[in-house]
């Protein structure tokens, strides 16, 4: 590209806007610690301070170092495509990837032998367990979706990323976000809302990222070359607006004080419980469902060579599926005090959800019509393509358990962990996998991943270990649940609550030997990516510049 | 007619507004009536706000995650009923900011645990679970036993409170701290005083040392007020419960 007057004046604007921004969080934060009304928001304040600092001593000296404010030396960007955040991108999704599997297992094994808790406050299980959801939920799957879209939208588009440093701004304000929850919840600064523990602060700062997110998403589809605005991104566009509308609603609050950590949230009783699940539900539905399904429309396609299998379905599958989805939430309050007719409202459309759920399965798989080899030759079509076969499953057993009569053995017992991971280990993770052992030789323009044995042992010892993770938490849930209704023959109820905990322990057991299997698996593929990326031979590939070739719109 | 989808293929801002649309309806429809519908909105006899060392607890329990393990929502199922007492009423939760409902019973159900055990079995069960469970798999919160429990912004939590909804009054708020001191030693003077403003409130040591306001004791006393304030002798889901 040409260094012109016009992208000079844009340039030095940018650069402008953005030392404004470091400057005015530097200020805020050096605020906010002084006054700070509690430790921890102090604490917060000051990391806040110090990342906005960071941002601004490298804004200033690439400014002054490049000379881009100095316009006429300004040099443009060599490559066609943005793709230095990407690569920042799959770095963080496998470092917190790694680290909330990680977590996962711990507390995992504190189920099964409590003394690991050590009785302390920061390593209670109480604390640790959102630590763990959000790392793998917003932390890993949140890095893989936004360094994936960045990826997808440009490619997609044939068009650069919108912005000059606000793709970095939503990656390093994201993951400040992560570093800020998680060291809460370690600390106990939480709203205890399932996967929205954050405090008030934390989510207007997440506000702001993700409306930036949203910007830069939308201003790369309108500089598109491509007529058509592809699949892959009707989902991802449709993720990044919903978790949006979720988060908001879900986390209005009223702080105690607005220079400390606690808030209390606006609703009360039924009707946060109703707001919550209808925001939990979606979390699932529209971060690590919809998101991940963009990831599928564009890299089992690219993988596999082959076009999406049919356009009509995937029209039929996106817009049913948005629509179903967001009124699932009330089958996690079946024969609460939520009214019947919600109950039965989320029930209806959890279960008509399997239609669309398995079109986009059908959809995903049969786009390897005519490849089917690949599955046996390529184990990184293995992961994405097993990846699909857990999302259907899951997307079964989901409406399944959604029915009241299902669900009043389910509910409450380990068989919603054991689904959740089925999902979250199975589909999100393996999906994710797939779509990073593609992203690296890529971007790092590589011929090939440094090790496709590697890649073979990744995805075997995963799949063991999911495998004994979902069927240890179905025994236990069935079983549990089993002996929670069960009667004696005089009528009484047969066990005792603490008999039914007792009865858990092998399961437990399994269940975190599967889950070490898991870490296992990534610590191999952090291994087998990071020696690709530092690998010197840089080969002429597909990866030439500009990029993998642009999908067809449709 | 023939429909086309391109439009919305081609048009970013259009896609965007048809899929805001698209998932407005469904938590509209959910949502909204929640707010209005009677079943939801009644309030039962002898639901009052919490008190200031309840609420104090009530934090304590938010902090620790307790809900990560513990459900306050008993479904009205023949042996949760009879495992854990009468279902949960929506108004049993109506001055929750959030709901403590939970979602998985790593832990017993805790909606009605109040006066099921002494306060000297919670003070041996936090402090060592498995002193007084064996088989129990919950941490131990020693930690509780000996922390000072730090309740000077009292008054602005009940405010807090006050703002989303919660019928604090101004006299209520500008005892907080005092009434937050007179339920756990008993010998203050201010419970009579506190009784008026909470009925039910129950006065006494919680963690056995009336020298010291810990954090143990204002958890205890939240546990202990769970599922109590409603009289269920006298609740008839059919009948005028409402105030």
């Amino acid at each position: 590209m040409q260094s012109t007057p016009m992208r000079d004046e844009f340039a030095a604007l940018s650069d402008v806007l953005a030392i404004a921004g470091a400057v005015i969080g530097l200020l805020l934060g050096i605020t906010l610690a002084m006054l700070a009304a509690d430790e921890v928001m102090g604490f917060h304040a000051v990391l806040f301070a110090a990342a906005s600092a960071a941002a601004l001593v490298f804004l200033v000296g690439n400014a002054f170092g490049t000379g881009s404010l100095a316009g006429p030396n300004y040099q443009p960007e060599v490559r066609f495509y943005a793709d230095n955040v990407i690569k920042a991108g799959v770095v963080a999704t496998v470092f917190w990837g790694i680290a909330g599997f990680v977590v996962g297992d711990v507390i995992a094994w504190q189920l099964a032998f409590p003394a690991l808790n050590l009785d302390l406050p920061w390593t209670s299980f109480g604390r640790l367990r959102p630590l763990h959801t959000s790392a793998v939920i917003f932390a890993f799957g949140g890095n893989a979706l936004i360094a994936t879209s960045f990826y997808v939208v440009q490619r997609t588009s044939r068009a650069r990323l919108a912005g000059r440093w606000s793709p970095w701004f939503v990656f390093w304000g994201y993951n400040l976000f992560i570093v800020i929850a998680a060291t809460g919840y370690v600390l106990g600064v939480t709203q205890s809302k399932e996967y929205a523990e954050p405090e008030w602060y934390a989510d207007l700062w997440l506000t702001v990222v993700w409306v930036v997110y949203l910007l830069v998403f939308l201003g790369t589809l309108s500089r598109r070359k491509e007529p058509h605005i592809y699949v892959a991104n009707w989902f991802y566009l449709a993720f990044i607006v919903t978790v949006a509308m979720l988060h908001i609603v879900n986390n209005l609050a009223w702080p105690v004080s607005f220079t400390g950590s606690k808030s209390v949230i606006l609703y009360a009783g039924v009707q946060d419980a109703m707001t919550q699940w209808w925001y939990g539900h979606n979390a699932v539905g529209f971060f690590l469902t919809a998101g991940f399904l963009g990831m599928m429309y564009y890299f089992i396609p690219k993988r596999a060579d082959r076009p999406v299998y049919s356009y009509k379905l995937s029209i039929v599958h996106f817009w049913s599926l948005i629509f179903l989805y967001i009124w699932a939430g009330p089958h996690h309050l079946h024969y609460t005090a939520l009214p019947d007719w919600a109950q039965t409202l989320g029930m209806t459309f959890s279960i008509m959800l399997w239609m669309p759920s398995w079109g986009g399965m059908i959809n995903g798989l049969m786009t390897l019509s005519g490849a089917w080899d690949k599955l046996r030759t390529d184990p990184v079509m293995r992961f994405l393509v097993v990846s699909v076969a857990f999302y259907g499953m899951s997307t079964f057993e989901g409406p399944l358990m959604s029915i009241r009569a299902v669900n009043s053995l389910s509910h409450y017992t380990d068989w919603t962990i054991g689904h959740v991971h089925s999902g979250a280990l199975g589909w999100v993770a393996m999906i994710s996998f797939g779509a990073m052992y593609c992203l690296t030789p890529w971007l790092w323009r590589r011929p090939s991943l440094y090790s496709m044995r590697l890649v073979e042992w990744h995805f075997w010892i995963s799949t063991l270990g999911i495998l004994l993770y979902i069927t240890a938490m179905w025994v236990s849930g069935i079983t549990q649940g089993l002996m929670w209704r069960a009667y004696d023959a005089l009528g009484f109820l047969q066990y005792s609550f603490v008999e039914t905990v007792e009865a858990m322990h092998p399961y437990y057991v399994i269940r975190a030997i599967g889950g070490l299997l898991f870490v296992a698996g990534s610590l191999i593929m952090a291994f087998n990516l990071w020696m690709t990326a530092r690998r010197t031979v840089a080969e002429a590939g597909e990866a030439e510049l500009g990029g993998a070739q642009p999908m067809p719109a449709e | 007619m023939k429909l086309s989808h391109a439009v919305f293929e081609k048009h970013s801002l259009v896609l965007l507004i048809g899929i805001l649309i698209v998932v407005a309806v469904g938590g509209l429809v959910e949502i909204a009536p929640l707010f209005w519908l009677s079943s939801t909105v009644e309030k039962v006899q002898g639901m009052r706000p919490y008190t200031p060392l309840e609420l104090a607890g009530r934090d304590i329990y938010l902090r620790e995650g307790c809900y990560n393990c513990h459900s306050q929502m008993i479904r009205a199922l023949r042996d949760e009923v009879e495992r854990y007492g009468h279902y949960s009423l929506a108004a049993e939760s109506m001055y929750d900011h959030p709901f403590q409902w939970g979602s998985k019973r790593t832990g017993p159900d805790l909606a009605r645990v109040g006066g099921k055990y002494s306060d000297e079995w919670h003070l041996a069960h936090l402090v060592d679970p498995r002193s007084v469970v064996p088989e129990s798999i919950m941490p131990g919160y020693p930690f509780l036993a000996a922390r000072k429990l730090e309740a000077g912004d009292i008054a602005e939590r009940l405010k807090a409170d006050r703002a989303v909804g919660v019928p604090y009054t101004d006299e209520m708020i500008a005892k907080a701290k005092a009434d937050l001191e007179a339920q756990a030693v008993a010998e203050s003077g201010g419970a009579a005083e506190l009784a008026q403003r909470y009925p039910k409130a129950v006065v006494r040591s919680f963690d056995g040392d009336p020298e010291k306001l810990t954090e143990l004791d204002a958890l205890i006393a939240y546990l202990q007020v769970l599922g109590t304030l409603v009289d269920f002798t006298k609740f008839d889901a059919a009948g005028p419960n409402l105030r």
